[in-house]
């Protein structure tokens, strides 16, 4: 109950905020209309719907990294966590009441840009729901690198590397605006050693019909969220802690 | 019934000594002042209090149990209205009053009854329906304190309430505080003099994280030999630092 009620200020605090709805929901499908506008006029393989509407739906949840250590950045400078320090909240109140309403603010937002995209002619079909759920590990991950951010680094410093260098990298490092192989090199072995590729690739694959070739992409991202998470939790009790 | 004793109570980060030995006893029902300059040691004494901070030695116990082995009960017992506003910025007021009932477990009946009780008692009513970031500073900690006074606790924390208010807005709190006195035990930190001598029962001078003296404003004044307040604080950190 403690855990829903704190999940539920988390939710408010994330949706009541009119940037948050602006660049979480606006953003990916302002990409979606220009990229497709480009397609129009000079087609590029890469920026078909199939392929572009899968990468901005995953890009889109670089976002959730931002908005989650925005909000925990700022309860801790504000001193809001301080007072529920002497409350009756335990830390998996904390944990969970964090991450759990942003899992469905991130299928929702991805299930915008998939309708925009069917709008632009992405075909309507089962695969775009088994689309959003297997959308969750890649968003799990995202939530917690947000909630880890959230624990080390203070509002300011969030917006720079969370809004920042995550973003950029997320978008450099997933093969939404190039081919990974045509830079080939360290670059693309960096690169699909982490997990954002395979995070596009998997949806790119649920998107094509092909579900079971989704599940060589999904499982180092649910390697990697497991680790983050476990990382952000050990982070955030250590700050709890510091209080 | 001594509200809170602390014993040798001493907090050090690295090579500072924020909170050194500190021996002090509360009363039930006393607004007790820690006042001091910046850097005297008084929020983290309200952080070891309220089991924020584990202290690097000593003791004190809140309400008889000690915030080193019976934490969970010292936070049953305590409210704390930190430095900062500490409040949810993007919720009205009313919802910022709710979560906090929630939290502690009030079924609906009572959290309706609590959350019309403190709107009453702090005069919320009109800013209920206001998200509680856009309200002004005074607002804000009166919002703080409300949401503190939720737990029913027994002791309250207030960690300089008042700073960076205006005139009007602090004494509009200083009256919200006046009409808490008495119904709970009040623990206080300022570095305003005249706060300190306008609402407490008893004052500590802190300095360096070292307990100069107790008293009243009056047996303060009188110690130092000044008809002044602000010079008899004066005069007190002056003769420690001799």
């Amino acid at each position: 109950m403690r855990t829903f009620l704190f999940a539920k200020r988390c939710a408010k605090e994330i949706l009541r905020d009119p940037l948050n709805m602006m660049f979480g929901l606006g953003f990916p499908i302002v990409l979606l209309l220009l990229l497709s506008a480009i397609q129009a006029n000079i087609p590029v393989p890469l920026f078909t719907i199939e392929k572009l509407a899968p990468g901005l739906s995953v890009f889109g949840l670089s976002f959730m990294t931002l908005f989650s250590a925005t909000l925990v950045a700022r309860d801790r400078e504000s001193a809001f966590l301080q007072r529920l320090y002497t409350t009756p909240l335990r830390p998996v109140d904390y944990i969970l009441g964090y991450m759990l309403p942003l899992l469905p603010i991130a299928v929702a937002q991805s299930g915008v840009c998939y309708l925009a995209a069917m709008l632009l002619g992405l075909p309507a079909s089962i695969h775009i729901l088994h689309a959003l759920w297997t959308l969750l590990p890649i968003a799990a991950f995202y939530i917690a690198l947000g909630l880890l951010c959230g624990s080390v680094f203070n509002v300011k410093q969030v917006g720079g590397i969370c809004g920042a260098l995550l973003t950029n990298l997320s978008a450099w490092l997933s093969g939404i605006w190039f081919d990974l192989d045509l830079v080939g090199g360290a670059f693309a072995k960096v690169a699909y050693a982490l997990p954002f590729v395979h995070g596009v690739e998997a949806q790119r694959a649920v998107v094509g019909g092909d579900l079971a070739g989704a599940w060589p992409h999904l499982l180092p991202v649910i390697g990697y969220a497991a680790v983050i998470l476990a990382g952000a939790v050990v982070l955030f009790l250590r700050q709890m802690k510091k209080q | 019934m001594d509200a809170i004793k602390t014993m040798d109570l001493t907090k050090q980060y690295k090579d500072v000594t924020a909170v050194d030995h500190l021996n002090l006893t509360i009363r039930q029902g006393e607004l007790f002042s820690l006042l001091g300059v910046n850097g005297a040691g008084k929020t983290t004494t309200i952080k070891m209090l309220s089991c924020l901070s584990a202290p690097t030695s000593g003791d004190a116990l809140v309400g008889g149990s000690s915030i080193v082995s019976d934490a969970l009960k010292v936070k049953s017992l305590i409210g704390v209205s930190p430095q900062e506003t500490a409040v949810a910025p993007n919720l009205s007021v009313k919802e910022n009053l709710e979560l906090m009932c929630g939290i502690h477990g009030f079924a609906r009946d009572k959290r309706l009854a609590k959350v019309d009780e403190l709107s009453r008692q702090l005069d919320l009513n009109s800013v209920l329906s206001k998200r509680a970031g856009k309200l002004s500073g005074g607002w804000q900690r009166r919002v703080s304190i409300a949401m503190a006074l939720i737990s029913e606790p027994a002791i309250l924390f207030l960690d300089e309430p008042t700073l960076g208010l205006d005139v009007i807005a602090r004494s509009e709190l200083w009256d919200v505080i006046r009409a808490l006195k008495g119904k709970i035990t009040i623990i206080l930190t300022t570095h305003y003099m005249e706060e300190a001598e306008a609402l407490s029962d008893r004052i500590g001078i802190m300095k360096s994280g070292r307990l100069l003296m107790t008293g009243t404003a009056g047996e303060l004044m009188a110690h130092a030999g000044t008809d002044r307040f602000e010079d008899a604080f004066i005069s007190i950190v002056k003769e420690a630092q001799a």
